[in-house]
């Protein structure tokens, strides 16, 4: 299984050692380019980054589920979920293929 | 959005960084990320969400015009979950165009 898990201060490391702003500022921009992806989710837009992925929100509509410990049907009121879609990029480094080399 | 206007929002904000530095700070934290997923790790971020990585075990597939077996090999995908006060964010009364 996968052996960590990366945070926020982790992130902020990353910003530290790569960009040399102090470490407060890096975890203060950190905050801000999350607030300002979220921000812009909560508005119904897509957020696009060239090489990682997209960020999507898509509406749901009602529906009828059915609650596994009882049975019973319940409505599902209609609501807002958000997608994420790797890029093609992504998907290989995860496969660990060589970057740049993008087919499709 | 695209990454650009997410630079150009953040640098406006923050008058004392050049354009290049906010450039740079983006693809750090998006850097870190990939990076993370690539070694199989997953990144928690509280609030947002947590992107992983599932594994695909390798499988027969079939073209579906000619019925043709093929073998799939084995293959890893990230996965995103939205994290709860994302989800919440999304749904509540304020953010306007729920259906």
């Amino acid at each position: 299984m996968s052996a960590k898990t990366i945070t926020r201060a982790d992130l902020c490391e990353a910003v530290y050692q790569k960009v040399g702003l102090s470490r407060t500022e890096s975890a203060t921009l950190v905050e801000l380019v999350l607030k300002e992806i979220t921000d812009c989710l909560e508005r119904g837009e897509t957020v696009k980054l060239s090489s990682f992925g997209s960020f999507v929100v898509r509406k749901k509509g009602q529906r009828i589920g059915r609650n596994p410990k009882t049975g019973k049907e319940v409505p599902i009121s209609p609501r807002r979920v958000m997608v994420f879609k790797p890029s093609a990029i992504l998907k290989q480094r995860i496969n660990g293929e060589a970057e740049g080399a993008v087919q499709e | 959005m695209i990454k650009s206007e997410l630079v150009q929002n953040i640098a406006s904000q923050n008058p004392h960084l050049y354009q290049r530095d906010v450039e740079n700070i983006v693809n750090a934290i998006l850097g870190e990320i990939v990076a993370a997923m690539a070694r199989g790790d997953r990144v928690e971020l509280r609030g947002f969400g947590a992107f992983s990585v599932k594994h695909r075990p390798a499988r027969t597939g079939r073209n579906p015009r000619t019925g043709a077996h093929v073998s799939v090999g084995k293959k890893s995908v990230p996965f995103f979950k939205t994290g709860k006060e994302m989800r919440e964010r999304l749904n509540r009364p304020a953010s306007t165009d729920v259906a």
